[in-house]
């Protein structure tokens, strides 16, 4: 098991996430930056699916029962087992009884703990990953058990990534969404010439631009949105809904992401910047 | 050949988008339905391809690869010529609980007032429309109704509230239905449900599908907790006892 001590700021269990549900309303879910939970995942040798732990802002404090290997990649934070610190995009085997102290997060958001075989929390819908309310709770709480299988027999075939360099990168690929086509000219110049800063509402699911657009008054009948659909909200306020956001909506759906994209996103915090790069046309 | 009825939009490197005449109309609805139900049968199977029905449009979703646009327009249009049409397309017709009382109904007398009508009046036009399901979504398990009538519409509540209980009953503008989940809300409350629409550890997780209908049912205060208990416990029977299969 492995045992949460201090619960950080906002810690949850995700895989790849939950698929087949959403004609019920039911958003995808899963880690929001993908690229980090694959290399963890790549370095364990783990299917793609296996669920990790997403950390946010300040990480928690873990204790493994049982001996296994972890690696973790995403945004950088201080990290220390039993006291050694950790680097990132790497394996490292943990003793049983080891403590895993998890700092605060320094450069982008959300950083990525995996363990070998992947954590074992139960399946809801097909998917281990937290959304409530089809998942009883959001986040991990303090006293919570993670189960995982031990190990005390891996010799990974590749040592060390390099670092991620999608963390720092700051242009989103976009493809033209359904109602592209209504923007104004005005509106579509404005959207790829100028950087938009992220506004303090951003979370899983969906991260609010600060900038707006001319506003606007087309109307339409409630849709399909995914994850990476960016909507303009009649105020022309940018929405980019993000893997927790939900299935359907009724603003304009103005631009789709590309999937890498949405992981670059994912790694962005209140004011920082992003430059949406046209794909597609 | 005719071309078909909806036009085909790009969605993204892995989604495609068909859009069926911009109205909000049962027969549209039902060519959505009958055409996915075609499509899920051996064209685009699930559960590789996902399938978002919502109103006029139809979305589909391919989890793995990316979507080659062109190539799958063209099969969609020549799919929608060998479909046969919606004939074999079963809904449901449910009838669903509801207590009115002023303890669940936070905005019933203030919703009559508005209305002109006495809060009888309007409990008895509510449950006297059959509503019919045209999409699913928003959050897990959030019925989007169709079909409230002319007289029954209200403006959204000037000032949403913070926390709408689960379960609750609202009426806006030209929409009714059940809030799923406990969350933030602007529609008038005008009572409660004491069966959860959405159920994530059952399969499926809702038993009301799109297309289905729907009609809600006054009751006490008495067979209100009843209900909610014979929920609770997993003994409301939703298949037999309150909806048929006769649509």
């Amino acid at each position: 098991m492995l045992q949460v001590k201090e619960p950080g700021f906002f810690t949850s269990v995700q895989d790849r996430g939950r698929f087949g549900y959403r004609h019920l309303g039911v958003p995808v879910a899963g880690v929001a930056d993908r690229l980090s939970a694959g290399r963890v995942n790549g370095l364990l040798e783990n299917p793609e699916a296996a669920a990790v732990l997403e950390m946010t802002m300040q990480g928690p404090v873990l204790e493994f029962s049982d001996p296994t290997f972890i690696s973790y990649s995403g945004a950088s934070m201080e990290i220390f087992l039993d006291g050694q610190a950790l680097e990132p995009d790497q394996v490292y085997a943990v003793p049983g009884g080891g403590v895993l102290n998890c700092g605060r997060i320094k450069n982008g958001f959300r950083a990525y703990l995996g363990v070998k075989g992947g954590l074992l929390t139960p399946l809801v819908l097909g998917s281990r990953s937290y959304y409530s309310p089809v998942t009883e709770r959001s986040q991990v709480k303090a006293g919570d058990e993670l189960a995982y299988t031990p190990c005390t027999d891996y010799t990974p075939k590749i040592l060390k990534w390099s670092h991620a360099d999608h963390i720092r990168e700051r242009e989103l690929l976009a493809f033209p969404g359904p109602e592209f086509d209504l923007l104004s000219q005005i509106q579509r110049e404005m959207l790829f010439s100028q950087e938009f800063s992220l506004a303090k509402e951003h979370d899983r699911m969906a991260c609010q631009l600060s900038e707006l657009l001319p506003s606007h008054t087309i109307s339409m009948i409630t849709s399909a949105t995914l994850p990476g659909t960016v909507q303009l909200a009649p105020s022309g306020k940018l929405i980019i809904l993000m893997c927790d956001g939900q299935t359907t909506g009724g603003y304009p759906r103005i631009l789709q992401l590309e999937e890498n994209a949405l992981s670059i996103v994912a790694q962005k915090k209140s004011r920082d910047r992003v430059k949406f790069c046209a794909a597609g046309y | 050949m005719s071309p078909p009825p909806f036009r085909i939009k790009p969605y993204g490197p892995k989604a495609v988008l068909l859009e069926w005449p911009a109205r909000l109309e049962m027969e549209i609805l039902f060519d959505i339905l009958g055409f996915a139900a075609y499509l899920k049968k051996g064209r685009l199977e699930e559960p590789r391809w996902e399938y978002v029905p919502i109103y006029h449009s139809l979305t589909l979703i391919c989890r793995d690869e990316p979507v080659n646009l062109e190539s799958l327009a063209s099969e969609l249009r020549s799919w929608y010529q060998s479909y046969p049409g919606p004939d074999a397309i079963q809904t449901r017709y449910w009838e669903l609980p509801v207590c009115y009382d002023p303890e669940f109904g936070l905005d019933l007398e203030e919703a009559a007032q508005i209305l002109k009508i006495s809060p009888e009046t309007l409990i008895r036009k509510h449950c006297d429309t059959t509503y019919r399901v045209f999409g699913i979504g928003f959050l897990p398990g959030f019925l989007y109704l169709g079909g409230v009538p002319d007289e029954l519409r209200l403006p959204r509540k000037a000032s949403p509230r913070a926390r709408v209980p689960k379960g609750s009953v609202g009426l806006a503008d030209r929409q009714t239905g059940i809030y799923p989940q406990t969350s933030p809300g602007g529609w008038n409350i005008l009572g409660k449900c004491p069966i959860p629409v959405f159920d994530p550890l059952r399969e499926p997780p809702s038993f009301i599908a799109l297309g289905d209908s729907i009609r809600f049912r006054a009751v006490s205060r008495a067979e209100f907790d009843l209900h909610r208990i014979e929920a609770e416990v997993g003994v409301y029977d939703y298949s037999k006892k309150y909806g048929n299969a006769a649509g």
